[in-house]
């Protein structure tokens, strides 16, 4: 790998907290080597804040390896940045060449307010766990693992769907601020397992109102989600989540809730 | 005090049974009324507080995330080993729990591993209840792989992604317990000090990291499974924010801690590029079974890595033990690489690193794959393709991964690896029942020091933390709790938990207001500095009394020039990292105390002045077959030894020639 150094303009969001206005602060980055991550660029910004006794950039971050969830830029326009398939943690500065400016934003959504510069709140994706994100089996009730075979196929792709990492950037990057493909990947994931079966009715509904309550918007098919997800989630998390939601209700509750049709992502 | 490690008396085999039927049990109505605190949601943090609100306990999570899904548990790669024997090759119980005292170089004690190994079947059968979707096999069942040189199959693997779906799996039922009421969950909370009224843990003080205030919590008891402290190293294969702090405060208000220096180094991580590095990131043991790891025999030879011919390739673990060559367990593999990066054959930039080579693992796949589609008389191009398809399918994520860090593909050249702070095996002191020295504070998971001894085998620490908060805890806090129902919740004005919280407060404004000149992340690169070089892989009487004399002036230095930013009421990440350091600074040092006491090699400890004259470790268990247990003292930290007796696994110098 050839590696290099460049100078950078870095445009940040800054924000006190939730109640002050928040604006872009430019810096001048010099000698950033094309082998750190943007995150350690980030740790050379703050080391050099530090020093000059201003206040380092808050941002989220713990694995630092792509898997926790927690780190969260939006780039350029765009949710964990340039490369596909990606989070910030993980995106290296090979990616930029010398003399480029980066933009970088907290996630943008209602549902999702900013805590301090680009650390948001993203605890309504706890919420919707918990109105039924999970199979309800206490300790000590299972039954042998092996006693329930399941189709090979069917469990990779609830594997699939179960790789989500919860960062939150399929909100971030749609328009509407819709939460349909993190949704959609633990109702797939669930349904798609024998072990899921039994709730499976309840635990639709139950998600997708509290999905309504925390005030994610809804679904435009624009699939920019999906495009940006590190995990590569696919929309069809989304398509299974709706039929699903419309397969939940049978001719008498159609009547109690008139609208199901309003998740049919059109 | 006398170390009581409150082993049943009876059969090994029979001690769990026996516990279990014979433990005092709390009736529903009076766990309503019974108040616990659970530090951590990580895998051991997790499993406990859902099984326990599931059980009726009133139940508070703490963790410094924004949410318990992104414990570190959640990075955890390989796999969860359990004793199936599912694939019918001969394991059990039995061979579980010897191998894994025997991996552990007999420096663990044989009830709690058996304990384990009898519960771990168990955790499997919960998973997969829970949705977990492991990897199965085309007719539906569970899929097993080998891990880290065991002679069976028993691992239990998602993809490269097993950590993260077990604990998306407890968290789930954690989010379960949270929407019964039974639970309250306190994400971006960090535990600063523990509660002690007469001479029980009653609570603990903690910063709400988002507004910065402290606040203040009540339980009945509390348990502490707040993972690991490879961080005191600076550089590990760790989360950022993983830290010793509320191990460490407890540790300060009474509960011992043992065998800080056993520390594992694992030897598949991605190599150190430069200064700016930040953490280093592990590539699963499991690439071990399929790759080759190699150095140019000659020394300073230039050539690429594909360039060198085989007859130039030295595999030293092959040549050193080909009994188990590059299946040998994580200690002697790690100490291998730094011996050849030492003796100048190491390759790539810095030099220090080894190769980790698939080439002809993709040569061996693909000719089956072609003997499977029947194919006669097919090109290389055809074969080597077919392989990386296999290859892909079993480690295509972390191949993904090492690509995205370096730049580099290694489905086509060799990966670089070196060895890497990974796992500690030390933790807080717990008896049978995981308790600490403090009665009513237990330890569960990487916190605690149970059942790995001086080396952790691969895919244990998943099965360890699971196993103690899912079947073990629900237990053995029973025995605890029927002493306790008559105890009324204790107000938090109680002057205990002034106290406590004006300790907390005092700390902080120190902190704050040394307002020197070096950042707190300097002064963490050079604490990891001195461990590494002092006491990492291979310790020394001289090293690690200077590395004790070097943390003792680094800490002082710390306390008179460190510069927090920001303030103290908001969101300051800056002040958080600095009370951990400052943690790691003290503990830093019982780590080399320990060390150096313990004047023999085994496991992770390495000491050079102990050791065959083929370079292998060499046990001394005339002297030193116990648990070094530390009890803080305002003068300094006192040895409280815990002598292990073997009755079944008899200790035996560890082969893999
Ligand atoms: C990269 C990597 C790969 C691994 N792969 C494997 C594997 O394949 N198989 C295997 O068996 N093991 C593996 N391990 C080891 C294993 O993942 C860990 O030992 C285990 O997950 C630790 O679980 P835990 O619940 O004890 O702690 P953690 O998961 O670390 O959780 C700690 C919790 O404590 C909280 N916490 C910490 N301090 C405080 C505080 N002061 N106040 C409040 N909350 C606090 C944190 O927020 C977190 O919720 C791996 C480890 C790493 C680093
Ligand atoms: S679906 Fe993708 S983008 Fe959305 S939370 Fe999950 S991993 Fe992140
Ligand atoms: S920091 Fe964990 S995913 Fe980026």
């Amino acid at each position: 790998m050839e590696h290099y150094t460049m100078n950078l303009t870095l445009k940040v969001w800054r924000q006190k907290n939730r109640q002050e206005k928040g604006h872009f602060e430019t810096y001048d980055m010099k000698d950033i080597l094309s082998e750190m991550s943007f995150l350690e660029m980030f740790d050379v910004l703050n080391e050099r804040l530090i020093l000059e006794n201003k206040e380092p950039v808050v941002f989220d971050q713990d694995c630092r390896e792509g898997i926790c969830g927690a780190c969260s830029m939006y780039i350029d326009g765009r949710a964990h940045g340039p490369w596909q398939k990606n989070t910030v943690c993980q995106l290296h500065m090979r990616a930029y060449k010398d003399g480029d400016t980066i933009v970088v934003e907290p996630w943008r959504s209602a549902a999702f307010p900013i805590i301090k510069d680009l650390m948001v709140d993203r605890k309504a994706f706890d919420r919707i766990i918990e109105a039924g994100g999970f199979i309800s089996v206490n300790t000590g009730n299972a039954v042998d693992a092996n006693s329930t075979p399941v189709d090979r196929a069917k469990s990779e792709e609830a594997f699939d769907s179960a790789t989500c990492i919860g960062c939150g950037a399929c909100v971030a990057a749609c328009p509407n601020s819709s939460a349909v493909l993190f949704v959609g990947a633990k109702i797939s994931q669930l349904a798609l397992l024998p072990q899921g079966d039994p709730e499976r009715k309840a635990r639709v509904i139950n998600m997708v109102d509290q999905m309504d309550k925390e005030g994610f918007g809804n679904c435009g098919n624009i699939y920019n989600c999906e495009a940006e997800c590190p995990k590569g989630i696919s929309v069809e998390n989304i398509a299974r989540m709706n039929r699903e939601y419309l397969g939940a209700f049978s001719s008498s509750e159609m009547q109690t809730r008139p609208n199901p049709a309003k998740h049919n992502g059109v | 005090m006398e170390l009581d490690a409150k082993i049943p008396v009876t059969e090994l085999d029979q001690k769990w049974a026996d516990y279990k039927n014979h433990v005092n049990l709390v009736s529903p109505a009076n766990k309503r009324k019974l108040e616990l605190i659970v530090i951590g949601s990580g895998l051991a943090g997790a499993s406990a507080a859902a099984t326990l609100g599931e059980l009726g306990y009133k139940v508070k999570v703490f963790c410094f995330q924004d949410s318990p899904r992104r414990a570190h548990s959640i990075a955890a790669q390989g796999g969860i080993n359990a004793a199936k024997n599912y694939q019918n090759d001969g394991d059990s119980v039995f061979r579980l729990f010897y191998e894994t005292v025997k991996g552990g170089d007999y420096r663990s004690r044989e009830a709690n591993v058996y304990r384990l190994a009898q519960v771990s079947g168990n955790i499997i059968d919960q998973c997969v209840a829970q949705g977990v979707p492991f990897a199965r096999e085309y007719g539906g069942l569970l899929s097993n792989r080998s891990f880290g040189g065991t002679q069976v199959q028993r691992t239990f693997y998602a993809a490269g992604q097993t950590g993260q779906q077990l604990l998306l799996g407890a968290y789930g039922a954690l989010e379960r317990q949270v929407s019964m009421g039974n639970v309250t969950m306190y994400e971006r909370h960090e535990m600063h000090d523990i509660v002690i009224i007469d001479g029980k843990a009653r609570g603990i003080i903690a910063r709400n990291l988002v507004t910065g205030k402290l606040e203040r919590y009540f339980g009945h008891a509390a348990l502490i499974c707040s993972g690991g402290y490879a961080n005191v190293f600076y550089l590990s294969t760790n989360a950022m924010g993983s830290n010793v702090t509320a191990a460490w405060k407890s540790h300060k208000k009474g509960a011992y801690f043992a065998n800080p220096c056993f520390t594992q180094i694992h030897p598949t991580c991605i190599p150190v590029t430069g200064d700016h590095q930040s953490k280093l990131t592990l590539m699963s043991e499991s690439l071990r079974n399929d790759g080759r790891i190699w150095v140019p025999k000659n020394k300073g030879d230039k050539r690429r890595g594909i360039d060198i011919p085989n007859e130039d390739r030295d595999y030293y673990l092959e040549r050193r033990y080909p009994a188990f060559g590059n299946l040998v367990p994580r200690d002697v593999a790690s100490r291998a690489a730094k011996e050849r990066c030492d003796g100048g054959y190491g390759v790539g930039t810095t030099k220090m690193a080894v190769y980790l080579d698939f080439a002809d693992a993709i040569k061996r796949y693909g000719k089956i794959e072609t003997g499977k589609l029947g194919m006669t008389d097919t090109k290389n191009e055809t074969i080597t393709e077919l392989g990386k398809e296999v290859i892909a399918e079993k480690y295509g994520n972390l191949f993904e991964m090492y690509e995205k860090i370096t730049g580099e593909n290694p489905y086509d050249v060799p990966m670089r690896i070196y060895p890497a702070v990974h796992y500690t095996m030390g933790g807080l002191w717990v008896d049978y029942e995981l308790m600490t020295t403090v009665p009513g504070l237990y330890s569960l998971g990487e916190a605690n020091f149970s059942d790995h001894g001086a080396n952790r085998l691969g895919a244990s620490a998943l099965m360890q933390g699971l196993g103690d908060g899912y079947f073990v805890i629900p237990y053995t806090l029973s025995r605890y709790m029927a002493d306790e129902i008559r105890t009324n919740a204790i107000s938090t004005s109680h002057p205990a938990f002034d106290e406590a919280e004006n300790g907390v407060k005092e700390r902080i404004e120190r902190l704050m207001n040394v307002r020197g000149n070096e950042s707190v992340e300097s002064f963490h690169k050079r604490l990891g500095k001195i461990m590494w070089d002092k006491c990492g892989m291979s310790r020394n009487e001289k090293g690690l009394s200077e590395a004790i004399n070097e943390i003792k002036a680094l800490r002082k230095e710390f306390w008179g020039n460190v510069k927090v930013s920001g303030e103290i009421l908001e969101m300051n990440p800056e002040l958080d990292k600095a009370g951990r350091v400052a943690d790691f600074l003290e503990l830093a040092e019982l780590i080399c105390i320990d060390a150096l006491n313990r004047k023999e090699s085994c496991g992770g400890h390495f000491r050079e002045e102990s050791q065959t004259s083929e370079g292998e470790a060499l046990r001394n268990d005339e002297q030193y077959s116990y648990v070094a247990a530390w009890e803080y003292t305002d003068s300094g930290e006192i040895l409280h030894k815990e002598e292990l007796t073997f009755e079944v696994a008899m200790p035996s110098q560890r082969n893999y020639k």
